[in-house]
């Protein structure tokens, strides 16, 4: 059976509130199982003293290499700011139709007293970088979880939730996947 | 406007570069490629049509610039935009003066390359929404705007290129709605005659004396409402092109004056004694099998061979179904400047049900099952129910004494659960005992989907 795995990759101690969260969103709208993983490893080399970030697209790439026996998607969440080179920053990466997917807490950050806005934020982006691995692309709906991302503002329109058309779409390109959801949706007892 | 029609070229050395920057603008829906030096950049320039080139300043050997230089010469609608690590207002303005799009210095904020980028396809998109619309109000029609993968209409279309540089009589045979007409216009646009006019004529739609009249005009008093000289649809098209759609329809009578025309160039209006001398080009067309009219005596041999100087024959779309997509596409684009309403692409239920259906009535009937489909559908997308190809369903059994197969009985069973659950399939699965994996696939099965409202 095969669940999507949340996999903390930050640099401090995670927020267990805000991973289970995520956890629990991922697996409402996707309607798979998902869990928490606990491994210990951390993406190497993805530091880049130049720009002062890590790069999100060398931690796919390790991501995508340590993917969990029965992970069928694997997303990562780190504390640590993410970039592409020809980017300023990103909010997340991930592998269009593949296995992996990374969001970071970063530039979601609210001040001291938003921490459940940062959970909030978090658990959209969360569920629109994991669409891009099941192939969904933009969506020009701003209240669906698969709006691009350009800004913060852009972040908190979005519902961590799906539009009609790209839910279509997901629950095509899971049928096509060869799914085998069902059964072990139900077995997850946090899944409803 | 649809996005994956927007094809993106990303030249860069980098290798991390051309990854990560093709991976997020895929994100976004277009169809990316990348190049890794400028002339690999350019070779692709030259085998297939780019929207939008994201070219880096600095790579060994041939750098942006130069790239950018060639790009305008080989594809000068391409919108380039020049990235680069190190910005001087020389660079930046060379870029310029070049015709680069706009100047990049890296990193850019996502949002301003996402703004960026949107902003170039709106701009492509209103540019390519002018011509066409200008297509259709003019009706102006070229080759390069008849689309096809078929071989068969691929040789079509060389045979009719070249006949259009001729004066010669062309009888374009083929079903009704294979675009006779279409096929017609365009080679009359890409003749020495382009500049003169092009006169429909149906001939099916008149009687033997209006017909007539139509086709040679007439003098004043020639018959009852006569009452002015009336000018006709050969002398109308003097230095251009009439085409006489479904010559097989016409009379004896008429096909004697159009012989005469044929053979003599002049002809008299009716009524009238004064030969008119015409410079026309005829083309006609016809959905029946003349050859056979001529056996059976229906149609003169000699106004047969007269027309059948260069034949040319348009297969039906049955003939020609991986064509479907490609007029798919060109089609929605043409209806969403047609009718204001923005639906870019069809589902792949949709596409699977156009692929299928036995198109009697050929690309006529394929655009007017899209243009019902463009102004029904609810999403920017066209689903199955959309286009009014699915028979009506039924509830429960059907009727009685209807000796339903077991297939038949559940596809109506499915069809009228959907119905009573607003299409809503996790209710309708529910409904059913059965998982919604399972009621996804016989959906798809059986081309039942309804846009889920849940």
């Amino acid at each position: 059976m095969s669940a999507i795995y949340v996999w903390w990759i930050g640099a401090d101690a995670p927020d267990q509130v805000m991973l289970d969260g995520v956890r629990a969103a991922v697996s409402r709208s996707y309607e798979l199982p998902a869990r928490l993983w606990h491994g210990e490893e951390r993406p190497a080399d993805t530091w880049d003293p130049r720009r002062g970030q890590h790069s999100s697209t060398q931690i796919l790439r390790w991501l995508a290499g340590h993917r969990p026996a029965g992970a069928r998607k694997v997303l990562a969440i780190t504390d640590v700011d993410l970039f592409i080179p020809v980017l300023t920053f990103v909010y997340g990466e991930a592998q269009l139709g593949g296995h992996a997917a990374v969001v970071s807490t970063a530039r979601l950050w609210a001040g001291p007293d938003g921490r459940r806005l940062v959970r909030a934020r978090l658990v959209t982006e969360s569920v629109h970088e994991l669409g891009h691995t099941f192939g969904l692309v933009h969506c020009r709906t701003p209240r669906c979880a698969m709006a691009r991302s350009i800004n913060l503002a852009a972040v908190d329109d979005k519902r961590p939730t799906f539009c009609a058309e790209c839910r279509l779409q997901y629950l095509e390109r899971l049928a096509r996947e060869g799914d085998d959801h069902e059964q072990g949706a139900d077995a997850d007892p946090d899944r409803r | 406007m649809n996005r994956e029609r927007t094809r993106i070229l990303i030249v860069d050395d980098e290798e991390i570069v051309r990854e990560s920057l093709s991976g997020w603008l895929e994100k976004d829906g277009y169809t990316v490629s990348t190049a890794h030096d400028g002339p690999s950049a350019i070779a692709r320039l030259n085998a297939e049509r780019w929207s939008i080139l994201l070219v880096d300043m600095k790579m060994p050997g041939m750098d942006g610039l130069q790239v950018l230089e060639q790009a305008k010469k080989i594809q000068s609608d391409a919108a380039v935009v020049i990235m680069t690590a190190y910005a001087t207002v020389d660079t930046a303005v060379a870029a310029m003066k070049l015709g680069a799009y706009d100047y990049l210095v890296k990193p850019f904020d996502p949002e301003e390359m996402s703004l960026m980028i949107t902003k170039i396809v709106g701009q492509q998109a209103l540019v390519r929404e002018n011509v066409l619309l200008r297509k259709v109000l003019k009706r102006d029609y070229r080759f390069r705007d008849l689309v096809s993968k078929n071989p068969q209409m691929r040789a079509v279309f060389e045979l009719a290129r070249t006949a259009a540089r001729s004066s010669s009589t062309i009888l374009i045979l083929g079903e009704s709605g294979t675009g006779k007409e279409v096929l017609a216009r365009a080679i009359h646009a890409e003749s020495p005659r382009s500049q003169g006019p092009f006169l429909a004529v149906s001939c099916a739609a008149l009687t033997e004396t209006l017909l007539e009249s139509e086709l040679f005009g007439h003098e004043r008093g020639s018959f009852t409402g006569a009452v002015a000289r009336q000018r006709g649809k050969f002398e109308a098209a003097n230095r251009g092109t009439i085409f006489l759609d479904e010559i097989g329809d016409i009379t004896p009578k008429l096909q004697l004056a159009l012989l005469r025309v044929l053979e003599e160039r002049r002809f008299a209006r009716v009524g009238g004694v004064e030969q008119v001398e015409v410079d026309v080009r005829v083309i006609a067309a016809t959905n029946r099998d003349l050859g056979k009219a001529v056996e059976q005596g229906h149609f003169r041999e000699d106004l047969y061979y007269r027309l059948n100087v260069i034949p040319i024959r348009l297969p039906p779309l049955r003939d020609r179904r991986e064509d479907i997509p490609l007029l798919v596409d060109h089609l929605l684009e043409q209806l969403g400047v047609e009718t204001g309403r923005k639906v870019e692409s069809v589902s792949h239920d949709a596409m699977a049900l156009l692929m299928e259906h036995p198109w009697p009535g050929n690309v006529r009937e394929l655009r007017n099952v899209l243009e019902r489909a463009v102004v029904v559908a609810s999403t920017s997308a066209i689903q199955a129910p959309d286009l009014g190809l699915l028979e009506p369903a039924r509830g429960g059994g059907g009727a009685p004494g209807d000796l339903a197969t077991l297939e038949q009985v559940e596809r109506r069973h499915i069809a009228h659960v959907l119905a009573r659950t607003g299409g809503n399939i996790t209710q309708a699965a529910r409904a059913l005992d059965i998982d919604r994996v399972t009621l996804y696939n016989k959906i798809k099965k059986y081309h039942l989907r309804e846009v889920e409202t849940a």
